[in-house]
């Protein structure tokens, strides 16, 4: 079982941050693949803001992701600033009243961020996007609630699946993004934002693993 | 890479103080940093608001003045503007008489439009929009939703900047300017690939001695690589995409508009532009007005964008008004 008190949680947003600043040329070059390339440099930029701006201060771990949010929204804009934004401030709202987060929260915590997700973007399961990467881990968080699973085996199977998700938008056709205006030409490259994703949810377990 | 710069994560920052002071007699900071407003903006008119990403100038700063956009939102280099500079710049353009917001349709654009729409709503403001989307080749024709907004804009704005000067109300500003990119199509050769300053090294690649046809204003990849032609050949091959698909025909007045990706001589632009000129001559399609130069580009990118747009008689009375911006200066 397990839970990750809610207080304590800020090592598990530095460990995202370090995700984004170690992967910021991995994500530049994915994105520039069939992308822009801005992919990246603007992830960095806003997690690094988070960073200089917290890592002196006492703050929770949904305390955390909501300012993250906020930084994402209101400071970076681009796509990802409305994506990650309103993905982390609506986990965060789900969380923000919980001292102790047990694997079942979190598994709400992951659907409140893919349902926030879904009321700005019409991307589903195969748009080649991070729902592809997102999903799946929402879904293993899911069952491992319901089932009462381990709360460090449950993280270790949503990473799993994250990357499993991230790796299939390999062989997909972009539906929605910039990618989507290539058709054809998009197949055969990862999505940028599924593989930003797959590196946020694996920093996040690898995170909560450690403080369980 | 050979740029001139400091820090290239404050590149953009930097570029728009240098901005402002040199086009003081044009447009002021605001609260927002990432905000310009045109000075001594008309009392009472509708507000025209336009942003996009950084490395794409003139635009979309540059196209705030008289007579054209009353405000605009700036972002990180190729990538949209937050949501709240978006309503910022909704809110120094608003004089209770709405805001037009004339945007490139870009999914980061779209998102955070839409935002900055509903809290400009919830702030008592009506902000109405029209999505640009030129590019001919960034999508099929039956999938015109889903094309990208390029140099097309320029003429948007010029055409929603005047309707609004003229003392239109909103619906009839969007009107206007919804039937200029209507009648607008674009295509765009690359010659080179761009690269981001924090990047430093160029995301994609266009081998010497070959171009892109259809190349996005961010790198999209086009429709085609080809060996590179002659000015001659590429007019053609630019007439040849742009003409049918809207179609422009025998009879038509137009507006040309002839804009570098930002590296490629000026010079060359004449070479490009005359050739077309005379491809449309020889289709009996009269230019009422051509605009060469770079008008709109992609950082350091070596290429062009070919654009026209169809007049009726209301385009050309907007077309014709006198503009006074960075990006457009018309008398």
């Amino acid at each position: 079982m397990g839970t990750l008190k809610n207080e304590a949680g800020k090592p598990v947003l530095m460990r995202m941050v370090k995700g984004i600043q170690d992967n910021k040329a991995y994500l530049g070059e994915v994105d520039g693949l069939i992308g822009d390339g801005d992919h990246g440099m603007n992830m960095n930029k806003g997690f690094t803001v988070f960073e200089d701006r917290f890592k002196d201060e006492d703050i929770s771990f949904t305390e955390g992701l909501d300012e993250l949010g906020m930084i994402l929204l209101n400071e970076i804009g681009g796509s990802m600033g409305p994506i990650y934004g309103t993905i982390f401030m609506d986990m965060a709202e789900a969380g923000e009243d919980l001292d102790e987060i047990s694997a079942a929260d979190f598994a709400e915590m992951l659907e409140a961020g893919l349902n926030g997700l879904y009321g700005i973007v019409d991307a589903r399961v195969g748009d080649k996007t991070l729902v592809d990467t997102l999903s799946p881990a929402v879904d293993v968080m899911k069952k491992a609630g319901e089932t009462g699973q381990d709360f460090k085996e449950a993280l270790a199977e949503m990473k799993a699946a994250a990357e499993a998700g991230r790796d299939s938008t390999k062989d997909m056709v972009a539906k929605y993004g910039r990618s989507s205006r290539l058709g054809e030409r998009s197949r055969g490259v990862l999505d940028a934002g599924a593989t930003s994703c797959c590196i946020i949810l694996t920093a996040m377990a690898d995170g909560i693993m450690e403080l369980l | 890479m050979q740029r001139i710069m400091n820090n290239p994560d404050n590149i953009v920052d930097e570029m728009l103080k240098g901005f402002l002071k040199a086009h003081s007699d044009i447009v002021e900071a605001t609260d927002n940093g990432r905000v310009v407003k045109a000075k001594d903006i008309p009392e009472g008119k509708v507000g025209v608001v336009t942003g996009g990403g950084s490395g794409h100038k003139p635009a979309f700063i540059g196209y705030v003045g008289k007579n054209m956009c009353d405000a605009a939102a700036v972002g990180e280099i190729c990538s949209s503007p937050t949501a709240a500079a978006f309503l910022d710049a909704c809110k120094v353009a608003d004089q209770g008489k709405g805001v037009a917001c004339l945007y490139g349709n870009y999914s980061g654009d779209n998102m955070n439009v839409k935002m900055a729409v509903k809290m400009a709503k919830k702030a008592g403001i009506t902000v109405k929009t029209v999505v640009a989307n030129d590019d001919v080749a960034s999508a099929p024709k039956d999938q015109r939703e889903k094309r990208r907004g390029v140099a097309g804009e320029v003429l948007m704005w010029k055409v929603g900047g005047a309707k609004a000067a003229q003392g239109g109300d909103l619906d009839e500003v969007i009107a206007a300017a919804q039937k200029a990119i209507d009648n607008t199509r674009s295509v765009g050769i690359g010659l080179t690939p761009c690269t981001l300053p924090a990047v430093g090294h160029p995301n994609f690649e266009i081998k010497d001695g070959t171009m892109e046809v259809g190349i996005g204003h961010h790198g999209e990849p086009g429709i085609e690589v080809c060996e590179l032609e002659t000015a001659d050949k590429m007019a053609k091959r630019m007439v040849d995409i742009v003409v049918p698909d809207y179609p422009f025909v025998e009879g038509d007045e137009v507006v040309v508009l002839v804009s570098g990706l930002g590296a490629t001589p000026v010079m060359e632009l004449y070479v490009l532009y005359d050739e077309i000129d005379r491809l449309l001559q020889e289709k009996g399609i009269k230019t009422h007005k051509a605009y060469v130069g770079n008008y709109f580009t992609s950082l350091e990118m070596m290429g062009a964008t070919l654009t026209i747009m169809k007049l009726d008689d209301e385009l050309k009375e907007l077309i014709d008004m006198p503009a006074y911006s960075m990006g457009l200066k018309q008398v």
